[in-house]
């Protein structure tokens, strides 16, 4: 009896392997597009650059489909982390490398170029049936979300006294996102810098939730959040000493839209970029950002800022190039 | 109101407290997934399960993900198993009462407790950085498998504990060894209840993604692994990955990720029901 059990076991275990074995020689990959390229590029970082990296990549398969590309999102920082060991390629990020991340990167002999892909605009969102704040100066979202703000700034009208006297809620960014560094840099004028009794979630679909079933709520998160819920919520525009301006695909791409519109980066490694791979990834993705960032709800650079760019890697190639010989 | 009514009305009154607390549960769960299955059913299909991962919701699948999942199950199943099982037997057989196998004791039900992003930092550092191996399939499983060890310990011991001690001492009296008391008597007699342990931890480490995440598991993975030491993405990365997306359409992809995961979670506690059942059947002393 048992060794009947056991050797019962032995053959559902070898099931299991063997299909395991067999579901795993049918994912074949289909021998299409012109490049001969081949290899593996491992990327990791934000989960903000997460889909324009995704969607690149995905086209990049049927350009190159011997390159293996794969992409993690254990965010900005553990990227960095990963990137300034040489542990992967390239990093996405949605801030800029910081002192101490630039300081292991030179420790371990990397070194990198910064490339900006497409531009993400934090809008600033209330309830639809708010209709008072019509707009918000730079000054006034600093007065709400810096430090001191904590406990004391609770009602509308202490922000603009002909606001009503109601309870403001604040709906922000979790404070290990890339999108709170940005965003307290950008307003209270410190990265990592604001009061702690808001709502906080690195989910921004958790923000939408909460700033559209909330009368009072006054909330931020990234540009494609507001454009898929525009009929749950309401944009405030935002001003920063010329006039207030709404977060869209123009006043973001020319910059009119300030201090809240950020780009977003891709780091390569001077170890990565040595390979042929790696080199042709990074200009099909420069060639296609534009329109596949728009297409996941981001915004494109203008063409001028791509070929950019485009020279600035390629300067970098050659450097690294040189410098290997 | 006599003594033995007030008695037969409060036995009542806990009765519908009792009813009423397992409903809460039971009624969550309802509501989740006929939510989840309204949302997601629709979405399974064929192409579902065999299209490699999109920024198109309509065009994107899990077959990457699934593939990946069940490499995990595999692979965590054949390491934790000898060594849960093998840990339990000399704890329970062989260990004597000393302060170390009561330190050790200790320590592996607190193991129990950890939190799993934890167990993800140990195999970040051990398997990922210090010994070299990278996000791979083997560092995964090898991490889940610690993470479910402390589990599959204390359901083989108490598997084993079950067992009566006339039929050890009947094969002591036969002459037996302890190994061969423990090969033939004890292992036989408490393996359905191993087994059951051993699945139920398998099913609660097929779910997470966390300890996955921090160890370099990866979101978009356009090829299934062939080898242990081929990166992977699993099931819940790829729904965790598509519930924070914008576009409602990825949140249907979701949902309907999430059946299937629900359905090999299923599937792993209906196989433990089943073993539990037979050995029930089969052993009478």
């Amino acid at each position: 009896m048992l060794n009947l059990s056991f050797s019962r076991f032995k053959l559902s275990a070898a099931i299991l392997v063997g299909a395991s074995l067999a579901f795993t020689s049918c994912g074949g990959n289909t021998q299409e597009g012109g490049s001969d390229m081949s290899g593996s590029i491992s990327i990791d970082g934000s989960s903000t650059v997460y889909p324009v990296t995704e969607a690149v990549a995905e086209e990049y398969r049927a350009e190159a489909p011997d390159v293996k590309v794969t992409v993690g999102v254990s965010g900005t920082g553990g990227g960095m982390k990963k990137f300034s060991r040489g542990e992967i390629d390239i990093v996405n990020a949605s801030r800029s490398i910081n002192d101490s991340e630039a300081k292991t990167a030179k420790e371990n002999g990397i070194s990198y170029v910064q490339l900006s892909v497409a531009y993400d605009g934090l809008t600033v969102v209330v309830h639809p049936s708010n209709d008072w704040a019509k707009d918000i100066t730079v000054a006034e979202l600093k007065k709400m979300w810096e430090p001191e703000a904590q406990g004391t700034i609770t009602r509308w009208n202490q922000i603009r006294p002909e606001w009503p006297d109601k309870e403001i809620h604040l709906y922000g960014a979790g404070v290990e996102s890339g999108t709170y560094d940005y965003f307290t840099e950008a307003i209270v004028g410190k990265s990592h810098s604001s009061r702690g009794d808001y709502t906080a979630s690195e989910d921004d679909n958790v923000l939408v939730q909460g700033v559209s079933t909330d009368p009072l709520a006054l909330g931020f998160f990234g540009y494609a959040y507001y454009e898929e819920n525009k009929s749950k919520l309401k944009a405030i525009p935002v001003d920063n000493g010329a006039g207030p301006v709404l977060p869209s695909l123009e006043t973001v791409k020319d910059g009119s839209y300030a201090p809240l519109s950020r780009a977003l980066f891709l780091y390569v490694s001077s170890k990565a970029v040595v390979r042929p791979e790696v080199v042709d990834f990074i200009n099909f993705y420069l060639e296609n950002a534009g329109e596949l960032a728009q297409e996941v709800g981001y915004i494109p650079l203008p063409d001028n800022v791509y070929n950019e760019q485009k020279q600035k890697f390629e300067q970098f190639a050659t450097g690294a190039a040189t410098a290997k010989q | 109101m006599t003594n033995s009514e007030k008695n037969r009305l409060k036995d009542k009154a806990f009765q519908v407290f009792g009813i009423f607390c397992t409903f809460i549960g039971l009624v969550v769960l309802a509501i989740f997934l006929i939510d989840i299955v309204i949302e997601g059913i629709g979405r399974i299909d064929w192409d579902f399960l065999t299209s490699l991962p999109s920024r198109r919701a309509a065009r994107a699948g899990i077959l990457t993900a699934w593939a990946g999942t069940l490499w995990i199950l595999v692979l965590s199943a054949l390491i934790a198993f000898p060594l849960g099982i093998a840990a339990g037997i000399y704890l329970e057989e062989y260990a004597k009462k000393t302060k170390l196998s009561d330190f050790l004791e200790i320590n592996i039900a607190n193991l129990a407790g950890v939190p799993s992003i934890i167990y993800g930092l140990l195999g970040l550092e051990l398997f990922v950085r210090f010994m070299h191996l990278g996000p791979v399939l083997l560092v995964g499983a090898l991490t889940l498998s610690l993470l479910i060890l402390p589990i599959v310990i204390v359901t083989t011991r108490e598997a084993i504990k079950a067992v009566p001690r006339t039929i050890r001492d009947g094969s002591f009296a036969l002459g037996a060894s302890k190994w061969q008391t423990v090969w033939n008597q004890v292992l036989p007699a408490s393996f359905g209840g191993i087994l059951t342990g051993v699945i139920l931890a398998l099913s609660r480490a097929v779910g997470e993604a966390a300890p996955l995440i921090v160890i370099g598991a990866l979101a978009y993975v356009p090829f299934v692994p062939k080898t242990p030491m081929d990166e992977f993405t699993v099931l819940p990365i790829q729904i965790f990955n598509w519930t924070s997306r914008p576009q409602a359409a990825f949140l249907t992809n979701a949902a309907a990720a999430i059946i299937v995961l629900l359905l090999i979670t299923f599937l792993l506690n209906g196989i433990a029901v089943y073993l539990r059942h037979r050995q029930q059947k089969k052993i009478k002393w």
